[in-house]
């Protein structure tokens, strides 16, 4: 009775320490945030990964190239068609080997789709984690499941998919293949409408995440944050518009931006970006010329991988994945596996600011702003 | 300036909406397309891709597969293993005698279908694969491995048969080869290149 009648005397709280996660659902895998709390605010926090850790680098340097890609599914493995498409690009920017137009447009159409899949999983666990709980994923599920029995279709696996190839990729694309991408294409709009009349405009979303987790433009770019979040924050920065690496230049397509750089920013970025998507999709399906979808010249390597060995020399290709700047920097020996093998994961750098959000918000709007991130452990830890 | 709760009544009608419709549409266009599982099934689709198998000829001693070891250094989780086949006399007979994989290991990416110069492994569709034990269970030897081609002509029909033609095209160009120019004549075919 003394102590208590001693704290209610005093204004002073104990700070306390809580571990979140790492077996905890809304870290989105194994990933765990040790955070110090007065009260219910935030006012200490230190991300802590590595337990989904599997030696990637190290790996990918005691395999041959081609033996890599598989492995560059497992990354990001939401969307592992723009880890197939970074790392073949900086393989091919190596080896200076020529994509022909065809496949250079099948590329374009699966990293779309899988950019399509993986905005659409972040939104729908975002709003899960919100407490809009499963409705609106279930929603965003559907119309997922649709893109990947295509992905079933073309590239064999739904999720890991292994389909780039050095100077092309694994399988062409049948009619057939096309006019289902194209109603996919046609019928999105109507479902990104609905979704958004379920939410966007809701009052209890808006109040749970407007001018929360702000990231100011200036401390995004000296983080090095790339990707939407970065976007959100009202910087203009798209690495298909920087670099116009593949054939991006071609086609006509915006950049949205958020203003304030809050969570519902990167919320709503994301769903205008599956609408530039779109808009891209719908370019490439209506200009795809017919063609090889293979360089004439590693079509032997298809047979044997081993026999690959790009000059001496280094490369840093990069892509703009969902998530951010993916970068694979490779350098080359002579040797058919790479002296070094290295991985720059969007995830793990769009990480380093979670502090900067989280510090004076409440608990329970930390697990939204990592939401917002959008990570994915296999990328964060490799 | 709309009145407070619009929004979330709005939503409320999406998904009021969604479970009424859910009734009559078709499942493809938003109705309910759940699939009871164990026992409805999907129609499977021919390129889907799973654990790899062998494929032989009529019976299981004409398997196709030569053990050159191509998709043993190949495979990059290094999930199969090869021996082959030595007669009495102490030479190698193109066949192999052990030929394991480990399905614990493999990690369904298609390489060593995707590296075989003899047409011999693919990837199946089964995907019920269990084992009681942890370690051995699911190592698969050349008995459990060996599928016969018509099990493949059924699981991937367009790659089986396309696979079949190009196997009786080297054929019958074989054929025409040896026959003008008489038995041993001609150097090995590429049926018999050994890899270096």
């Amino acid at each position: 009775m003394e102590i208590i009648n001693a704290l209610k005397n005093t204004d002073e709280t104990q700070i306390l320490e809580i571990n979140f996660g790492p077996q905890h659902p809304s870290t989105h895998g194994v990933f765990r945030m040790t955070i110090q709390l007065e009260g219910e605010k935030i006012c200490g926090l230190k991300p802590v990964f590595g337990y989904l850790h599997r030696n990637h680098e190290q790996i990918a340097e005691n395999l041959p190239y081609a033996a890599i890609m598989p492995y560059t599914d497992r990354l990001d493995y939401v969307n592992a068609l723009a880890n197939n498409f970074g790392y073949a690009l900086t393989i091919e920017k190596l080896a200076g080997l020529e994509v022909p137009e065809r496949a250079e447009y099948i590329r374009v159409i699966m990293a779309e789709l899988a950019r399509v899949v993986n905005h659409i999983t972040v939104i729908g666990f975002m709003l899960n984690d919100l407490g809009a709980f499963f409705t609106p994923l279930l929603y965003a599920f559907r119309e997922r499941e649709r893109i990947l029995d295509l992905f079933e279709e073309i590239t064999g696996s739904r999720l890991m998919n292994n389909f780039f190839r050095f100077g092309g990729v694994k399988r062409d694309l049948t009619n057939a293949n096309l006019a289902a991408i194209q109603k996919i294409v046609s019928k999105f709009p109507a479902f990104l409408k609905e979704f958004e009349a379920l939410l966007t405009k809701n009052e209890i979303l808006c109040m749970r995440c407007q001018n929360i987790g702000v990231l100011s433009g200036d401390t995004a770019t000296n983080a090095g944050i790339t990707g939407p979040v970065l976007r959100a924050s009202g910087v203009n920065y798209d690495i298909r518009k920087v670099d116009h690496y593949s054939i991006y230049d071609r086609f006509d397509f915006k950049i949205p931006l958020g203003e304030k750089g809050d969570v519902y920013d990167r919320f709503y970025v994301r769903v205008l970006e599956i609408r530039e998507s779109l808009k891209i999709l719908e370019q490439a399906l209506a200009k795809i010329p017919a063609g090889e979808i293979i360089n004439k010249k590693s079509l032997p390597l298809l047979k044997m991988p081993r026999n690959f060995k790009p000059p001496v020399g280094e490369a840093y290709g990069r892509v703009e994945s969902p998530k951010g700047e993916l970068g694979f920097y490779v350098v080359s020996d002579g040797t058919p596996q790479p002296w070094r093998y290295h991985v720059r994961a969007p995830s793990l750098i769009n990480l380093t600011v979670l502090e900067e959000m989280c510090l004076g918000q409440k608990i329970a709007d930390a697990i939204i702003i990592l939401g917002s991130i959008d990570i994915v452990l296999g990328e964060t830890d490799r | 300036m709309t009145i407070f709760g619009w929004g979330v009544f709005k939503g409320m009608m999406v998904t009021l909406k969604n479970f009424l419709t859910s009734y009559f549409r078709k499942p493809d266009e938003g109705g309910i397309f759940t699939v009871q599982y164990p026992e409805e099934r999907e129609k499977a689709i021919e390129n889907f891709r799973n654990f790899p198998f062998l494929v032989y000829d009529g019976s299981p001693e004409k398997i196709r597969c030569v053990a050159c070891g191509i998709c043993e250094r190949e495979c990059p989780p290094k999930c199969i293993h090869i021996e082959m086949e030595i007669d009495v006399a102490g030479k190698p007979t193109r066949k192999p005698a052990v030929f394991d994989i480990d399905y614990g290991l493999c990690m369904n990416c298609g390489m060593c279908e995707e590296v075989c110069p003899f047409d011999s492994i693919f990837m199946d569709h089964a995907f019920e694969v269990t084992a009681p034990e942890r370690n051995e269970g699911l190592v698969r030897n050349k008995k459990e491995l060996s599928k016969s081609n018509e099990y493949f002509q059924k699981v991937r029909p367009t790659l089986a048969s396309s696979i079949d033609q190009k196997r009786k095209a080297a054929e019958e160009k074989k054929k025409a080869a040896a026959a003008p120019q008489g038995v041993g004549g001609q150097a090995q075919p590429p049926q018999g290149q050994e890899p270096k």
